[in-house]
C-alpha cells in the first residue's frame, strides 16, 4: 500500500477531494471503490431526529489505522482512506467514509467492505439517538458481528 | 498497583463519570480481576454488571480480552459494543 490516511473529526468532508487524494499521482490505480455512511431518520422503526456519536480519542484512530493495515495485508491495494465523524450530527449528514483503490476493481470492492465490516465491530464509536421517546444508545446489531465473521471462513 | 479506569458511551452516563484511579491490588491481574474488583467495591459498577448486557474492554487503546494482562500504570476501559459507521 502506497497512501493511507485516517481521520475522526466533527467537520463534515468533501468525498470528492478524499477520492482525488487517494489517486492522484498514482497512475496504476483503475479502480475506486467508495462506501459513504449517512445518517438515516429512522432506526428500528422510531423516528431520529438527530445524534451524537461519541468516540475514544487516541484509540478510535489506532484501531481505524490496523482495520487499514490489515486489509492492506489481506487484499493488494494501492491507497486507502476511512474518515469517521463525532459530535452531534443530523439526518442526511455524512458519517462516514471508506475507501480503498487497486488496479482492478475487485480488490478494492472486497478491501472497501472489510473496512467498514471491522469498523463495525472494532473501532470504538457509540452513537446516541435523539427520539420522540427521549435520548437513547444503539445497541449492536448482531448482523454486523456476522458481517465481520465472513471474512474468517478462509 | 495503580491503574486509570475509563468508561465511554452507556457505561459513563450509568456511572456518572468517566474515570476511576485504582490504587488496590486485584488478582488475577487481567482484564477479568479488575473487572470483579470493581464489581466488589464500587455500587455503581456492580449495578450496571447485574445487568447482563455485553461488556468490552481495551488494555492501553487495544481491545482486550478477560485474560488479557493488566499492570500498573496501565489505562483500562470498559464499555458497550461499538456502534459506529
Amino acid at each position: 500500500m502506497k497512501r493511507f490516511r485516517v481521520s475522526v473529526q466533527t467537520e463534515d468532508f468533501d468525498v470528492g477531494e478524499a477520492l482525488k487524494w487517494l489517486r492522484q499521482g498514482l497512475p496504476e490505480i483503475g479502480a475506486l471503490a467508495c462506501f459513504v455512511g449517512t445518517v438515516r431518520d429512522i432506526n428500528e422503526g422510531q423516528a431520529v431526529r438527530a445524534m451524537t456519536l461519541e468516540h475514544y480519542p487516541g484509540m478510535t484512530e489506532r484501531s481505524l489505522e490496523e482495520i487499514i493495515q490489515q486489509a492492506a495485508s489481506r487484499f493488494d491495494i494501492v491507497s486507502a482512506m476511512i474518515i469517521h465523524r463525532v459530535g452531534p450530527l443530523n439526518p442526511e449528514d455524512q458519517i462516514v467514509l471508506a475507501a480503498a483503490t487497486s488496479a482492478h476493481r475487485q480488490q478494492a470492492f472486497l478491501a472497501c467492505e472489510f473496512l467498514m465490516d471491522y469498523l463495525k465491530t472494532e473501532a470504538p464509536f457509540w452513537k446516541k439517538e435523539d427520539t420522540p421517546a427521549g435520548a437513547q444508545w444503539v445497541a449492536a446489531r448482531d448482523s454486523d458481528d456476522s458481517a465481520k465473521s465472513r471474512w474468517n471462513e478462509d | 498497583m495503580t491503574v486509570k479506569v475509563r468508561f465511554f458511551a452507556g457505561f459513563r452516563e450509568a456511572l456518572g463519570t468517566d474515570c476511576l484511579e485504582i490504587e488496590e491490588p486485584f488478582s488475577p491481574a487481567t482484564v477479568a480481576g479488575l473487572r470483579q474488583h470493581l464489581i466488589s467495591n464500587h455500587a455503581g459498577f456492580a449495578q450496571l454488571m447485574a445487568l447482563g448486557g455485553r461488556v468490552r474492554a481495551a488494555v492501553n487503546h487495544d481491545m482486550a480480552e478477560d485474560d488479557t494482562p493488566v499492570a500498573t500504570a496501565d489505562e483500562v476501559a470498559f464499555f458497550p459494543p461499538v456502534t459506529g459507521g
